[in-house]
C-alpha cells in the first residue's frame, strides 16, 4: 500500500491504538493536518498554546496508561512543547510528540520557523528522531511508540520535514522493533530477591516507600498484598499517591519536605526501606546523609541508573515492580508487627498535621470539602506550589492513579491542560483541577479549549493573590521580604471564566465553600470556582532544604527555633 | 599555569554505538548535563560496519563511574557498554610531538626516540615531528625528557583500550575464556548487561 508521509503517520497512530491528539497546526506541519480528515478515528483537540498540547498529552497518558500524543509545527510550535516534554520525562509519562520541520533542503539555513528541535529536546526527553526519508517513517513511528511506553516510560519526539509529509512510499508497518541497545528488564534477579526476602525477615521496623512505578506497572494488588502479608506500613511519594488506597490502615501517607511529620519520622526510625518504583528525589530524602540513618535499603526500579544514584541500596533489584513483587511475595513470611505499627500510631497521634481553626477561608477547607463531596473518587490535577502540597496532604484518594501532578519538573501551569487531557482520557470520571492563581495564569488560555470541546473539568482556584510557596519561603528565609510575590492586579476570574463561556462561582467565606463545591459538581460543563483564601496561610510541616527530618518544622510557632 | 591538581581517579569505559548522525552529540550531551568529567574520548569505526566504538576515560570516584556506565546504557543508540574496571586490558595512546631540533641537539633527540621506540615522521630545518605510541605514563615521560629541547606542539589521540585474550593468571573456574566476562566487570549489584541484549542484528534495519 502506497501512502504519503502524512498518511503514514495517521495510520501508524491508529495502529498504535491512538484516538486523541492535542495540537496546533502551522506551516511546516500543515500537510499532516490536511490528512487528518481521512482518518476519522483520530480526534484532534485544538489547544490554544503548544505547552497545553504537551501537558494535555501528559495528563492523558498518566490516567490512561496509553501513550499521549501531541502535534506542533516547526520552530516556535515545537519549542513551546518543551516544558511539557521535560515534565513528562521527569515523571516517566508515555508521550509521543510529532513536530513539523522545515523542508530537508532548508534544514540548516536558518529558514523561517526553523529551530533545531531534536537538538533542543535531546537533553530533556527519552529519545528523538529526525526523519530524513519517507521510507524510514513506519519504522521510526513503531520505535517511537515502543520506546515511549516500555521500560521506564517517557516522551519521544519525531521531527518530520514538511516535504516528507507529501512524499509517498510503500507503507508496511513493522510488527517488531530491533533495538539491541534498549533491553528493558522485566524480572528481577532471583538471587537479589532472595537477599531482599532475608533482609525483610530480619527487619523489625520495615517501611514500604511506594512510588510512581507501582502505578505505571499496575502493581496495586501486589503492593496491597505484600503490605498486608508482611504488615508493612506504606508511605507514598508525591507521584506514588494513588498507588495505595488512602484509607488503608497501613497507609501513612506522604513523607518529605511537606509530607506529614509522622511519615518522615517513620522513615527516619526504620531499619529497612523497601523502595518500590521510586527514585529518592531530594524532596523525599532532604539531606541524603541524614536520611534514614539506620535503615538498610531494598530498591526496586526498572531503570538501573536510579539504583545507587541518590541513595545506595543494600539490595538493588532491576525489574518491573509488578514482576518483582510477584517473585518476592512467596518468600515473604506473614509477620506480626504490632509493636512497630502501634509505635507509628503513636507518632500519628503526637504529630498530627497542623491546622489552625479560624473564621477566615483557608485553602485546606477547600480541599477538604472537595475530598468529602467527591468521596475521594475524583481525578485531581494540580499545579505546583502550596495548593499542590495541600492537595497531596488532604485529598483522601479512594481510587488508584488519580493524582495528576507535576512532581519532578514542578511546572506551574500544568494544572489546567493536564486536567483537560485527563478528562478527555477518562470521560466518565469527575476531574477537578486544584490550581493556584499563579500557575493558573500561565495556561488559562486552555479554558477556551475546554469550552469549545465541552471538556467538563472543574477548576478550584486557590486564589491567594500571590505566588504562595515563594512568599512562604520569603517568610521563613528572607524575613517577610515579599519581593515579586504579591499580585495587585489579578483579574476577576469569575468574569474571565464567563468571558470564555463557562460557569464562574466566587467564594470569599468559609460557609460558602460547601454549597459552591456542590453547585460545581452539579454543573455539567466546565466550571471555575474562585476561592479567595487567606493570603498568608503557609503549608506545614516543612523540612528546610539541605537539612533532615530532625529540622522539621511542624507548625509556624516552631519556625524561630527550628530553622537554622 | 596554576598548580597541578591532585590526580583524579580514572576509569576506562568502552561503548559500542550506532554510527549515525547525532550519536556523538547524544553521548556528549548526556555527559555534560550530568556533570561528568571526561579525561579523554576516542571515537572510531569498529570491526562491524555501522557501529562505532568509543573509549572514555572517566574522572571521578566509583559512584561516578558506575553512573556514567548506566547512563550510557540508557541511550538508545548505545548498543553495549563495557566497564574495564579490574579488567586485564591493553591501553594505548598515540601522540604526535613537534620538538625543536638544531644540528647540535638532533642526535641526542634521536637517541631518546630510539629508547622509547618512537618514530620520527617529519624532519624540518629546526624541528622534528615524532610519533609515539604507548600508555599515558610512557607518553608523559617521553615528553618530559624532550622538554629541555623545546616542545612546540603536542597532539594526543586519547586512550584506546582492549581486553586481552588471555588472563595472565587464569583462575580455577576458567572465567578468562570469555573476554566479555572480564570486560563487563560491572558493579555486581545492578548488572543488566549485553548478555540480555540480543546479540544480532546490531544494525538498524533499513
Amino acid at each position: 500500500m502506497k501512502l504519503n508521509g502524512g498518511q503514514m503517520i495517521c495510520q501508524a497512530l491508529l495502529n498504535e491504538g491512538v484516538d486523541t491528539i492535542f495540537g496546533i497546526p502551522g506551516g511546516a506541519i500543515m500537510p499532516l493536518y490536511q490528512t487528518l480528515p481521512q482518518y476519522p478515528g483520530l480526534r484532534h483537540i485544538l489547544v490554544r498554546h503548544e505547552q497545553g498540547a504537551s501537558m494535555a498529552a501528559d495528563g492523558y497518558g498518566r490516567v490512561t496508561g496509553k501513550v499521549g500524543v501531541c502535534f506542533a509545527t516547526s520552530g516556535p510550535g515545537a519549542t513551546n512543547l518543551v516544558t511539557g516534554l521535560a515534565g513528562a520525562m521527569m515523571d516517566s509519562v508515555p508521550l509521543v510528540a510529532i513536530t513539523g520541520q522545515v523542508t530537508r533542503e532548508a534544514i540548516g539555513t536558518d529558514a523561517f520557523q526553523e529551530a533545531d528541535v531534536t537538538g533542543v529536546t535531546l537533553p530533556v526527553i527519552k529519545h528523538n528522531f529526525l526523519v530524513m526519508s519517507v521510507e524510514e517513517l513506519p519504522r521510526v513511528m513503531k520505535e517511537a511508540f515502543y520506546l515511549a511506553r516500555t521500560g521506564r516510560p517517557g516522551p519521544v519526539l519525531v521531527d518530520v520535514p514538511k516535504d516528507i509529509f507529501v512524499e509517498a512510499a510503500e507503507f508496511e508497518y513493522p510488527e517488531t522493533v530491533e533495538l539491541p541497545g534498549y533491553p528493558p528488564q522485566q524480572n528481577g534477579d532471583p538471587e537479589a530477591i532472595k537477599q531482599a526476602a532475608e533482609l525483610i525477615a530480619q527487619s523489625k521496623r520495615p517501611v514500604i516507600m511506594a512510588g510512581h512505578g507501582i502505578i505505571i506497572s499496575g502493581a496495586y494488588k501486589e503492593l496491597q498484598e505484600l503490605a498486608e502479608k508482611g504488615q508493612f506500613p506504606v508511605v507514598t511519594t508525591l507521584l506514588g499517591i494513588g498507588s495505595f488506597k488512602s484509607n488503608h490502615v497501613l497507609n501513612i501517607g506522604l513523607p518529605g519536605m511537606h509530607g506529614s511529620a509522622y511519615a518522615s519520622h517513620t522513615i527516619n526510625e526504620s531499619d529497612l526501606l523497601i523502595a518500590l518504583g521510586m527514585r529518592f528525589d531530594d524532596r523525599v530524602t532532604s539531606k541524603v546523609s541524614l536520611f534514614a540513618p539506620n535503615a538498610k535499603v531494598i530498591h526496586v526500579d526498572i531503570d538501573p541508573a536510579e539504583l545507587g544514584k541518590n541513595v545506595r541500596p543494600t539490595v538493588p533489584i532491576v525489574g518491573d515492580v509488578k514482576h518483582v513483587l510477584k517473585q518476592l511475595m512467596p518468600l515473604v513470611e506473614k509477620a506480626d508487627r504490632r509493636e512497630w505499627l502501634s509505635y507509628i500510631d503513636e507518632l500519628q497521634r503526637t504529630h498530627p498535621l497542623w491546622r489552625e481553626e479560624g473564621d477566615t477561608l483557608r485553602p485546606q477547607d477547600v480541599i477538604q470539602q472537595i475530598s468529602d463531596s467527591t468521596e475521594g473518587k475524583a481525578i485531581i490535577a494540580t499545579g505546583v506550589g502550596q495548593h499542590q502540597m495541600w492537595a497531596a496532604q488532604l485529598y483522601k484518594f479512594t481510587e488508584y492513579n488519580s493524582f495528576i501532578t507535576s512532581g519532578g519538573l514542578g511546572s506551574m501551569g500544568y494544572e489546567t491542560p493536564s486536567a483537560m487531557g485527563a478528562q478527555v482520557g477518562m470521560p466518565d470520571r469527575v476531574v477537578w483541577t486544584i490550581a493556584g492563581d499563579g500557575g493558573f495564569q500561565m495556561t488559562l488560555m486552555e479554558l477556551a479549549t475546554m469550552v469549545e470541546n465541552q471538556i467538563p473539568v472543574k477548576i478550584a482556584l486557590i486564589n491567594n493573590n500571590s505566588l504562595g510557596m515563594v512568599r512562604q519561603w520569603q517568610d521563613i528565609f528572607y524575613d517577610h521580604d515579599y519581593v515579586a510575590t504579591l499580585y495587585t492586579g489579578n483579574p476577576d476570574f469569575v468574569k474571565l471564566a464567563e468571558a470564555y463561556g463557562m460557569r464562574g462561582i466566587k467564594v470569599t467565606r468559609k460557609d460558602e465553600v460547601g454549597p459552591a463545591v456542590e453547585q460545581a459538581m452539579k454543573w455539567s460543563g466546565p466550571v471555575l470556582v474562585d476561592f479567595h483564601v487567606d493570603q498568608m496561610e503557609n503549608i506545614y510541616p516543612f523540612i528546610p532544604p539541605g537539612t533532615g527530618v530532625g529540622q522539621i518544622v511542624e507548625d509556624p510557632r516552631l519556625i524561630m527555633k527550628s530553622v537554622p | 599555569m596554576t598548580q597541578k591538581p591532585k590526580k583524579l581517579q580514572q576509569h576506562t569505559v568502552v561503548a559500542l554505538v550506532y554510527d549515525k548522525p547525532g550519536v556523538l552529540n547524544r553521548v556528549v550531551s548526556m555527559v555534560r548535563r550530568r556533570a561528568f568529567n571526561i579525561g579523554s574520548l576516542a571515537v572510531s569505526h569498529s570491526e562491524t560496519p555501522g557501529l562505532s566504538r568509543m573509549t572514555f576515560v572517566i574522572e571521578g570516584d566509583d559512584t561516578v563511574q558506575e553512573q556514567v556506565t548506566k547512563q550510557l546504557r540508557k541511550l538508545v543508540d548505545v548498543v553495549k557498554v563495557s566497564d574495564l574496571k579490574g579488567a586485564n586490558a591493553v591501553y594505548r595512546e598515540l601522540s604526535l610531538v613537534r620538538v625543536s631540533a638544531t644540528a647540535a641537539t638532533r642526535s641526542e633527540i634521536i637517541q631518546i626516540v630510539e629508547i622509547f621506540r618512537a618514530n620520527i615522521v617529519d624532519v624540518g630545518h629546526d624541528s622534528l615531528i615524532i610519533e609515539i605510541t604507548g600508555d599515558e605514563e610512557k607518553l608523559e615521560s617521553f615528553v618530559t625528557l624532550l622538554k629541555p629541547f623545546g616542545v612546540l606542539e603536542i597532539m594526543r589521540s586519547g586512550r584506546l583500550a582492549m581486553v586481552r585474550g588471555v588472563s595472565p593468571e587464569p583462575n580455577a573456574n576458567g572465567s578468562s575464556e570469555n573476554p566479555d566476562s572480564t570486560l563487563a566487570n560491572d558493579v555486581q549489584w545492578a548488572r543488566e548487561d549485553s548478555s540480555q541484549a540480543k546479540p544480532t542484528p546490531l544494525l538498524p534495519p533499513g
